[in-house]
């Protein structure tokens, strides 16, 4: 564990889909593990790293608000991409006129959060190099200089997250469920697991997710490390 | 890759809109987005991209690798299938297909290599493009009033309507005035997997300054770009966390006691001297 990192992060809103409201999406109370290693990832990240959360502090009020916005209903066919490459007059447009759906989304208002994290090295990815300082250090330059490898976010794209590294001598905001003794906030999603596998010379991709039950004590969530992941 | 992207950026755009609705609620009746706990008006962001993706049909209609993936209306520029299909991009290699069909998309449209798309159906999954570019929900500087406006008209759609002395009644929502501030990012690392180059993002802050002008309806009024400020990074990563620099920038009324009704009305103030090291202010507009 030695190499451990706060981060703080916060943002106007957020939007942790619950696997189970997708059509029109409802956020999660609080952020998943999943979103959380995520906005790690956007910081530093390698192909040995695999960061891991231990827990997560809920700084603000939990608060939702509802936002209706006409989408596009159908994704890109890769089959239609496939035959464009090799010559067939098909249309890759959208039009999202015919094509349209409005949807709703419960979003999160004003969140803030510290993620308290470690990471792990995987052994068969790791080049001699790989050090667990080297990263650590890595991301600590990274984390305090507001540096990022792409800008993380909440959950969707376009509620972006800011974030500051919490120095380890720092004292720790304080949360405003900080009395309240426990909240069950039920099962929530813990991560997916992917997989690439070829199988008849085919490549397969499949994901699994893994869900754990979520309890907020004084504000604080432990994430269950037994996990297989 | 000479043109590829080496800098991170940070982007503020301030656009305004006069009597006009810049974006309506569908949950709402359409009236102008609003967040209820402040009353400030809001834009979300697809709506800008939709602007952007509009002004890109339109200034680079034709052009080779500018063709618009999610385009409104019926789709005219068939001719770029042709110039595609001579090119001859080819993919049989199994393992690959991912990463070529994943290539193929962004090189031909503009919106894939900026702001990315979902290839996510079908047998097999061809993940998603992230795209460099991302923005944000724009807020205006102000709340906002939102004024319903009733309005008549002298046609009637029915042959039984007509007979009758009753003229239909419609309705408008709009915005006397209103100052938005969008946010935004361009990630360098993300640009470099989808070939958004410097070419690219110089087209992209013009169409930024220029969207509004082409996106004129009964509806929008009078909507206009009013300031560009691009926070440019030394590095790749950045120089410094987005939320400090974008707290230099400020917009504030000039007569706080009174309504705005006028972009004049307001000051929008720049701490250059806050601008930490490396990192580079360019004001386009």
């Amino acid at each position: 564990m030695g190499y451990g990192i706060t981060l703080h992060v916060k943002g106007e809103y957020a939007l942790f889909t619950r696997p189970e409201l997708k059509g029109e999406r409802v956020s999660y109370d609080v952020i998943t593990p999943s979103a959380a290693r995520g906005i790690l990832e956007a910081i530093l990240w390698r192909p040995p790293l695999k960061w891991v959360i231990d827990q997560i502090t809920v700084l603000n009020p939990i608060e939702f608000e509802p936002i209706r916005r006409n989408e596009v209903g159908s994704k890109i066919s890769p089959r239609n991409v496939s035959a464009a490459m090799a010559g067939t007059a098909v249309d890759l447009h959208q039009n999202p006129v015919e094509d349209r759906q409005q949807r709703a989304s419960l979003v999160l208002r004003n969140v803030e959060y510290l993620l308290d994290a470690h990471f792990t090295i995987l052994k068969d990815k790791a080049g001699e190099n790989d050090t667990p300082e080297k990263f650590y250090n890595m991301f600590l330059r990274r984390a305090r200089q507001g540096q990022c490898f792409h800008r993380p976010y909440l959950g969707c794209r376009e509620f972006a997250a800011h974030f500051r590294l919490m120095e380890e001598d720092e004292k720790r905001p304080v949360s405003y469920y900080a009395g309240e003794s426990e909240r069950d906030l039920g099962w929530m999603l813990q991560d997916l697991e992917y997989k690439q596998e070829t199988a008849n010379k085919k490549q397969l991709y499949s994901y699994t997710p893994y869900f754990f039950r979520a309890s907020m004590k004084h504000g604080i969530i432990q994430i269950p490390q037994e996990v297989k992941l | 890759m000479e043109n590829m992207l080496k800098n991170r950026y940070d982007f503020i755009l301030y656009y305004d809109v006069e009597n006009g609705n810049p974006n309506g609620d569908p949950d709402a009746g359409n009236m102008p987005r609003i967040d209820p706990q402040t009353g400030y008006g809001i834009v979300s962001d697809v709506c800008l991209k939709r602007k952007v993706r509009n002004y890109a049909l339109y200034a680079r209609e034709g052009q080779e690798g500018f063709d618009i993936y999610v385009s409104e209306g019926a789709v005219l520029n068939n001719k770029q299938r042709e110039a595609y299909e001579a090119t001859g991009l080819k993919t049989k290699d199994n393992k690959d297909d991912k990463l070529t069909a994943q290539a193929y998309m962004c090189q031909r449209f503009f919106d894939v290599r900026t702001f990315g798309a979902v290839m996510d159906t079908g047998d097999f999954k061809c993940g998603q493009v992230r795209g460099p570019v991302q923005l944000c929900f724009s807020k205006s500087a102000d709340r906002i009033f939102q004024q319903e406006v009733t309005i008549t008209r002298m046609a009637s759609t029915t042959e039984k309507e007509n007979a009758t002395e009753n003229r239909t009644m419609g309705r408008k929502y709009l915005v006397p005035y209103g100052l938005y501030r969008a946010e935004g990012f361009i990630s360098p690392k993300f640009a470099q997997k989808t070939g958004f180059d410097e070419n690219d993002l110089a087209f992209f802050f013009e169409a930024l300054q220029n969207m509004f002008e082409l996106d004129r309806s009964a509806s929008r009024g009078k909507m206009s770009a009013r300031k560009l400020i691009v926070f440019k990074h030394e590095s790749e990563l950045g120089n410094a966390p987005a939320a400090a620099l974008f707290d230099l920038v400020e917009a504030k009324l000039i007569n706080p006691g009174q309504p705005p009704r006028a972009y004049r009305e307001y000051e929008i103030t720049l701490d250059k001297a806050s601008v930490p090291e490396g990192v580079e202010v360019l004001e386009l507009l």
